[in-house]
């Protein structure tokens, strides 16, 4: 994974568009800020888009309004879900956004939860 | 090289940059109460369908998300002692069933390229399971996506997508293929069909639900 950082900031984000992603991310590529959250996180905003916020994180607070996954978010920013999981922990951790984790499913899911999913996919 | 790869039918759904971000449609919006999701990965090989599955059960327009994958370069002559890495943008398509007011479902499609599917972190990691689309003209990728599967304890089931043009060979052939255990469910499906790639997910579920009432044996 990249974020090892030893040939400075830039070096892990080479290709692609580089700045933007390090521009966004604010350089905290840790590996920590990323396993917070994971693709189907839902993320509901606790607080309004501020003047002068980067677009964004100003983006993520507007269409957080009502829950949204972590995968949905990526979408609309057009982001890599790494990018999106490090603007995310730094949203957590200002308590801007409140995160719902996904329903761990361990090795195998219990069966309320089974019962739950059957039940939504036969009433289609 | 970076270089971009995205899945059989396309699937550019990302609208403008920075300064033109857009969020869901108001349709699209989830209730307030969404409390929890679940997801299952729909693998398969390329142009087999996988985004037309995930597009004829979704309520929402199928997405793309992107993840980048930073790869030691393998099969490289490494006389030098210079470790390659290669950087590489996959994206998904990925579609979103609402069960209830609380609990929702995300189908993922995996990216074309079999080798990626287990590079993308977290991918499979909480998944409830699998459904593989089987790719009857290329049964060597889906005898080695099997293989991968079982290897990482994701239950699955295997599901023919009858699209035109490919050769149909009964299941129980299929299944020797594969070399399927007997209790895999493999079963007929029509990708481009809502009530067929629904039926698909409640195999799925009840295939999870028979392993959840089979008692370990250790």
């Amino acid at each position: 994974m990249s974020g090892q950082g030893s040939g400075g900031p830039a070096t892990p984000w080479d290709e692609g568009g580089p700045e933007r992603l390090y521009t966004v991310s604010r350089g905290r590529a840790g590996r920590h800020d990323r396993t917070s959250v994971e693709l189907v996180t839902l993320i509901v905003a606790r607080t309004e888009p501020e003047p002068g916020m980067q677009p964004e994180i100003a983006a993520v607070l507007r269409m957080c309004q009502f829950p949204l996954s972590v995968a949905e978010i990526s979408a609309y920013l057009v982001l890599p879900v790494s990018t999106v999981s490090v603007i995310l922990a730094g949203l957590l951790k200002e308590r801007r956004v409140e995160a719902r984790a996904p329903v761990p499913a361990a090795v195998l899911p219990d069966t309320e939860l089974l019962q739950a999913v059957m039940h939504g996919l036969q009433n289609l | 090289m970076d270089y971009r790869i995205s899945d059989d039918d396309g699937g550019t759904s990302g609208v403008g940059g920075v300064g033109g971000i857009t969020g869901p449609r108001r349709e699209d919006v989830l209730p307030a109460s969404a409390a929890a999701a679940v997801k299952v990965v729909i693998v398969g090989g390329f142009g087999v369908g996988k985004t037309t599955m995930v597009g004829s059960v979704s309520e929402i327009r199928p997405l793309t998300t992107e993840e980048t994958m930073t790869q030691a370069g393998v099969g490289v002559d490494d006389l030098a002692g210079v470790e390659r890495k290669t950087e590489t943008t996959v994206a998904m398509d990925f579609g979103r069933i609402s069960l209830n007011e609380r609990l929702v479902l995300y189908l993922f499609g995996t990216p074309g390229q079999e080798r990626f599917w287990f590079l993308w972190n977290g991918l499979f990691e909480g998944a409830l399971g699998a459904v593989v689309l089987l790719d009857t003209r290329r049964l060597e990728v889906s005898f080695d996506v099997v293989g991968r599967l079982e290897e990482r304890g994701v239950p699955f089931v295997v599901a023919v997508n009858a699209f035109p043009g490919a050769p149909a060979y009964p299941l129980q052939e299929l299944r020797a293929a594969l070399d399927l255990p007997d209790a895999v469910p493999l079963i007929d499906c029509d990708a481009r069909d809502r009530g067929s790639s629904r039926d698909t997910l409640i195999t799925l579920v009840s295939y999870l639900q028979a392993l959840t009432m089979t008692p370990e044996t250790s």
